[in-house]
């Protein structure tokens, strides 16, 4: 796991003591995990532990206190493009039409290229989550989920090799979050693209992700163990639901959640380590009965 | 069929409201015409003898058939006097632009400036521009210049404390998303920062032209010689109330044009949000 194509080795967020006479806070503190190349990797927790954190600290656009992160066996210590993020609130420039903020990033990424090959680049991403017609609206023109579709266009056209998604469809009802999932799934199917995701939708994420990283609510929050979801792929929404380990993963996801995600943190099992959280797979025969805090194989 | 009506009858209401805003205009205009002529036409036993709008505009009809005549110093076409204005106007407010808007995106993106010239900035804008014409006359020797001099610095700080405040309360996510796509700090300040506070900038920059062109005829009063506002003094020096009262007005038409042209820059770099 070491030479993982990204890694996150004890990683840390912590806040000083204040004058006041507040306690020190540590947000999280001893993340540890790595994500491999083409994986779909969904980080889910309890809102306040440090997802947005952690997913910032990632893109490079905050500074860790203590740990470090590496991609491709260089750290990570400033944004770039090859690392693409979907914001939360989708981040469009609002002065800029739908089409204008995808060739933003195009041009951005490939500096050389002609004003014809952006254009014609930004429109093919565009069409891809199916925003042909629209495309001259500005983002306050068109609805909360398009808006989203062009976050995401502007995200996979720039083709980094490795995605970033903060709960890229929570301001989104739940009919048009299904919508985009699906499609969501269907664009990255065509390219296998490295996505880190961070989500609280257990749903979403066995829909998506080949691996779920289960947090503890902050604060001191900690990877507890990570969930491999071995579900087929191609996956579809209602085909999901006749295969027997969908529950299994599901109830397991859940009942982490509302119950262990809480008290984990105070009563760990002895040979708990944050540092190499256990890999369970609840999805197997078996699988979530022995699976509990089980060491690493 | 209900809701298309009904939408057609949406579609109809604000034009309408807009013609009967128009009409209660006009029915104003025509009441204070009326309630003037009247006032002023010696039947209402006034012992102050203003001209009335039927003069106004005898007089309105003349100047604006010879708008540039030069009979010499003290006889120019309100258009002289006018362009004469304006000039001056524009090249102190272009100038305190050119200084202005850099300015205020330095202070805007470093909070060390901020703090830095923000007492400067304090001391200086409450004062009346008029209050610099003797150092500017001393230190330019130069009327023109002077006047020109006392539009700057008026119109400097709406410009200055707008670009600050605009850049200065850019969304982060916008600066995320210059920094996720790598871009340079000037390709920032072009492309994110300067179209997302340009709202805010073209607003200091409406109420400098309105404050300039407010201060322009108080300046041209005091240093004389040719502009707008000399012309007022001068025709009441020369006891012409018409003279007096048309330049009022043609004051107010201009600074209506200034104000409707960055009304329009405004519109075309706003952005819902």
């Amino acid at each position: 796991m070491a030479s993982a194509f990204l890694q996150v080795s004890a990683l840390a967020r912590r806040y000083p003591a204040a004058d006041s006479g507040d306690g020190a806070l540590t947000v999280f503190e001893r993340v540890h995990f790595g994500v491999q190349a083409g994986e779909f990797v969904c980080l889910l927790g309890h809102s306040g532990c440090g997802k947005s954190t952690i997913l910032r600290i990632l893109a490079g656009l905050e500074r860790a206190s203590e740990g470090v992160v590496s991609m491709e066996g260089s750290e990570v210590s400033a944004p770039s493009l090859e690392r693409g993020v979907i914001f939360q609130d989708h981040s469009l420039l609002p002065w800029r039409s739908a089409l204008r903020n995808v060739t933003f990033a195009v041009r951005s990424r490939w500096r050389d290229w002609p004003p014809e090959r952006v254009l014609e680049h930004s429109r093919k991403y565009l069409e891809l989550v199916g925003l042909c017609g629209t495309e001259h609206r500005r983002p306050a023109q068109l609805s909360g989920g398009m808006r989203q579709r062009v976050g995401i266009a502007r995200a996979f056209a720039t083709r980094p090799k490795l995605l970033l998604m903060d709960e890229p469809f929570g301001a989104l009802d739940a009919l048009t979050r299904g919508t985009i999932q699906d499609e969501l799934v269907r664009i990255w199917e065509q390219s296998r693209q490295t996505v880190f995701m961070i989500t609280h939708d257990v749903d979403e994420a066995i829909l998506l992700a080949d691996k779920i990283l289960l947090m503890t609510n902050g604060p001191r929050a900690r990877i507890a163990e990570i969930v491999a979801v071995e579900l087929p792929r191609p996956r579809e929404r209602t085909g999901m639901l006749r295969d027997p380990a969908y529950y299994a993963i599901r109830n397991h996801l859940v009942e982490f959640l509302f119950e262990r995600s809480r008290t984990l943190n105070a009563c760990a099992p002895a040979d708990y380590d944050p540092e190499r959280p256990p890999l369970v797979h609840p999805g197997r025969e078996g699988g979530a009965a022995n699976a509990r805090y089980a060491a690493r194989p | 069929m209900s809701g298309a009506s009904r939408s057609r009858a949406d579609e109809r209401r604000p034009r309408s409201a807009s013609l009967r805003a128009t009409l209660l205009s006009l029915a104003i205009l025509v009441v204070l015409l009326g309630v003037w002529e009247f006032g002023t036409s010696g039947a209402s036993g006034a012992r102050v003898h203003l001209p009335g709008p039927s003069r106004i505009a005898l007089h309105a009809a003349r100047e604006l058939a010879h708008p540039f005549y030069d009979n010499g110093p003290n006889d120019k076409g309100v258009g002289i006097q006018l362009a004469y204005s304006i000039a001056r106007v524009l090249t102190g407010y272009a100038l305190a632009a050119l200084l202005a808007i850099p300015i205020g995106f330095v202070l805007g993106m470093s909070p060390l400036w901020q703090r830095a010239l923000g007492p400067f900035i304090q001391v200086l804008k409450p004062i009346s521009p008029l209050a610099w014409m003797p150092l500017a006359l001393y230190t330019i020797r130069d009327s023109t210049l002077s006047s020109i001099f006392v539009i700057f610095i008026c119109s400097i700080w709406p410009m200055l404390i707008n670009t600050a405040f605009g850049v200065a309360s850019v969304r982060r996510d916008f600066l995320d998303v210059a920094r996720t796509h790598e871009l340079s700090r000037w390709e920032t300040a072009l492309h994110v920062i300067l179209p997302a506070a340009a709202p805010t900038i073209v607003t200091g920059m409406r109420i400098s032209i309105g404050i300039s062109w407010l201060v322009i005829v108080a300046a041209e009063m005091l240093v004389g010689g040719t502009g707008i506002g000399y012309s007022v003094w001068n025709e009441w020096n020369n006891l012409n109330l018409d003279g007096v009262i048309f330049s009022i007005l043609m004051i107010g038409v201009v600074g209506v044009v200034f104000d409707q042209l960055l009304a329009r820059a405004l519109r075309a770099v706003e952005y819902v949000d």
